[in-house]
């Protein structure tokens, strides 16, 4: 007892003041690893497929706790194109959660794209490079990189293509969904206003009866006006999410990206 | 003859006596550092107009003890970079080893690559020749060394920064950390300094256009001043540091800044610690 109350470091061990501090050792005979390998960097990404095109967005914050350590690290990734520069790629990877795995997965995600487009002489499909994501993700089922992928490109019939993923690689194409730190806040929202879920036509009927309002495909200016919106929001009300806003829109003539500004607080 | 094949070749039980069973590999991966033990405090950096400043002191902690105070946590490299190391002091030394000999095996391959002419005696600029490792080459390095060995559940543990100039001559600055996290920024500070000494160094390079337009006197001025408050607050730092300059024309490193100008006026105003009342 004395011990814990002493200001002797070789008998307390030593004192730190860099945030990785060891934690208290577990309870008597367990031994385990002190060493957490993952850690959040915060961070939300959304996407949302179009009829003709697909539109992927994410902030630009890295944060770990309550600290910023950068104003300006892009969650999307241009993925498969035949140089470093990736001026020929035709699909975006975004990855948002432990910021080492995401950087991991997409290099390794862009190897296998160049190298499949190296052996084939064209570029990869997004069912392709979807599947292979997955398996991907798969291999590191028991050690899992940390990260909430989503993959977004144009399809065989050139239409908009979302995949999105768990860290161990199950997956779904989808209309369109959120990721990562705001994506409880934002998912519900796209759910709305992408999928009209709990919109009814008025005065269609009474109780069940009610008619559900009809879906139809977005235009690409209703989809970026959602993208702002929802990241406005998230900002307002999520401390990791804010700084800057990247987004990819992909089309048949190739991929634009912008970057826009947030709220830095 | 013993018929069970996993007796085969074994010294024999009846000979030797049993196996003693703790010679074996116990179950686990190999570890090294499980917790850092001699620890340095911050190093902070931030870019100007044709390079970067970067600076940390020269104390290394054992714990609360200010246990060596004259160890350079600042390393340049191949005269291109510097590589500035928070966190555990001896897993820096092991990766400053790494980098020397990987600067010998650079300078060597460089060498090979590229024999100069006889007449050619005119190329004294410290400026590295071209396919030289530059500080964005080395923080790549860096970053996939550092996960690794967090894969390998072998951690070095430090944070670090690397400053020098990218492959377009433009200034670089960023930082690895114990995982492989790695992110870049105007200004970039580890440990305390994050807290203390970024806020300040933002005030002044918020942006990269903000950081273009900073000299070097104002840059090296606002890292001191930095230093300064660093000194004040983080229990764990000494007025002793180094400061490291990086520009095309090569690194200047001083080893032994003393801070300047302090002022403790401060300390007077401060209320609600220790053991004072009023």
């Amino acid at each position: 007892m004395a011990a814990m109350f002493s200001q002797n470091p070789l008998m307390n061990g030593p004192n730190y003041s860099i945030s990785d501090a060891p934690k208290e050792d577990a309870p008597e005979g367990a031994r385990q690893h002190r060493f957490d390998p993952y850690t959040d960097n915060g961070g939300s990404t959304l996407a949302i497929a179009g009829d003709d095109f697909a539109v992927l967005a994410g902030d630009t914050r890295l944060t770990s706790g309550y600290s910023i350590n950068s104003r300006h690290h892009p969650k999307l990734f241009k993925i498969g194109g035949t140089t470093a520069d990736q001026k020929d790629a035709t699909i975006v990877l975004s990855v948002v959660g432990f910021a080492a795995d995401g950087e991991a997965l997409k290099e390794r995600l862009d190897t296998i794209c160049k190298m499949y487009r190296y052996r084939h002489g064209k570029p990869m499909s997004v069912k392709a490079c979807a599947q292979r994501l997955s398996t991907i993700l798969y291999q590191k089922r028991f050690f899992p990189y940390y990260a909430h992928a989503i993959l977004g490109g144009l399809d065989e019939e050139g239409k908009g293509a979302v995949y999105s993923y768990d860290p161990v690689g199950s997956y779904e194409r989808e209309q369109c969904r959120a990721g990562g730190a705001a994506a409880s806040l934002i998912m519900p929202f796209l759910d709305n206003q992408v999928n009209f879920k709990n919109q009814y036509t008025p005065n269609s009927g009474e109780g069940h009866a009610l008619q559900e309002r009809e879906r139809r495909p977005l235009t690409r200016g209703e989809v970026e006006v959602l993208v702002k919106d929802a990241f406005d929001g998230a900002v307002e009300r999520h401390i990791e999410v804010g700084d800057g806003l990247q987004i990819m829109v992909i089309t048949q003539n190739g991929i634009e990206e912008v970057l826009l500004p947030l709220k830095k607080d | 003859m013993d018929h069970r094949p996993q007796a085969w070749g074994r010294p024999r039980d009846d000979v030797y006596g049993a196996y003693d069973a703790s010679y074996l590999q116990t179950t686990g991966p190999k570890t090294a550092t499980q917790a850092p033990v001699v620890t340095g405090t911050s190093v902070i950096a931030i870019k100007f107009k044709d390079g970067v400043v970067m600076a940390a002191d020269n104390l290394a902690s054992y714990g609360s003890l200010a246990r060596f105070t004259d160890v350079k946590r600042l390393r340049p490299f191949l005269s291109t970079s510097i590589v500035g190391f928070g966190g555990d002091v001896s897993d820096m030394q092991f990766l400053d080893r790494h980098l020397n000999e990987l600067a010998i095996d650079e300078a060597y391959e460089h060498d090979h690559a590229e024999t100069p002419s006889p007449s050619d005696d005119s190329t004294t600029t410290t400026q590295p020749p071209r396919g030289q490792l530059n500080a964005a080459n080395l923080h790549k390095y860096l970053s996939k060394l550092m996960y690794r060995r967090r894969s390998d559940f072998d951690p070095l543990w430090n944070q670090i920064l690397v400053a020098g100039l990218d492959s377009a001559s433009k200034p670089f600055l960023a930082s690895v950390d114990l995982r492989g996290t790695t992110f870049s920024s105007p200004s970039l500070a580890t440990g305390f300094g994050a807290m203390l000494a970024q806020p300040i160094m933002r005030r002044f390079a918020a942006t990269e256009e903000d950081a273009a337009k900073l000299t070097r006197e104002q840059a090296v001025d606002v890292v001191k001043e930095c230093m300064k408050v660093l000194f004040y607050r983080d229990a764990r730092s000494l007025d002793r540091y180094s400061l490291a300059v990086v520009t095309k024309d090569g690194v200047e490193l001083r080893e032994d800044e003393q801070l300047e100008k302090q002022s403790w006026a401060f300390a007077e105003r401060i209320r609600g610690y220790g053991t004072q009342t009023v």
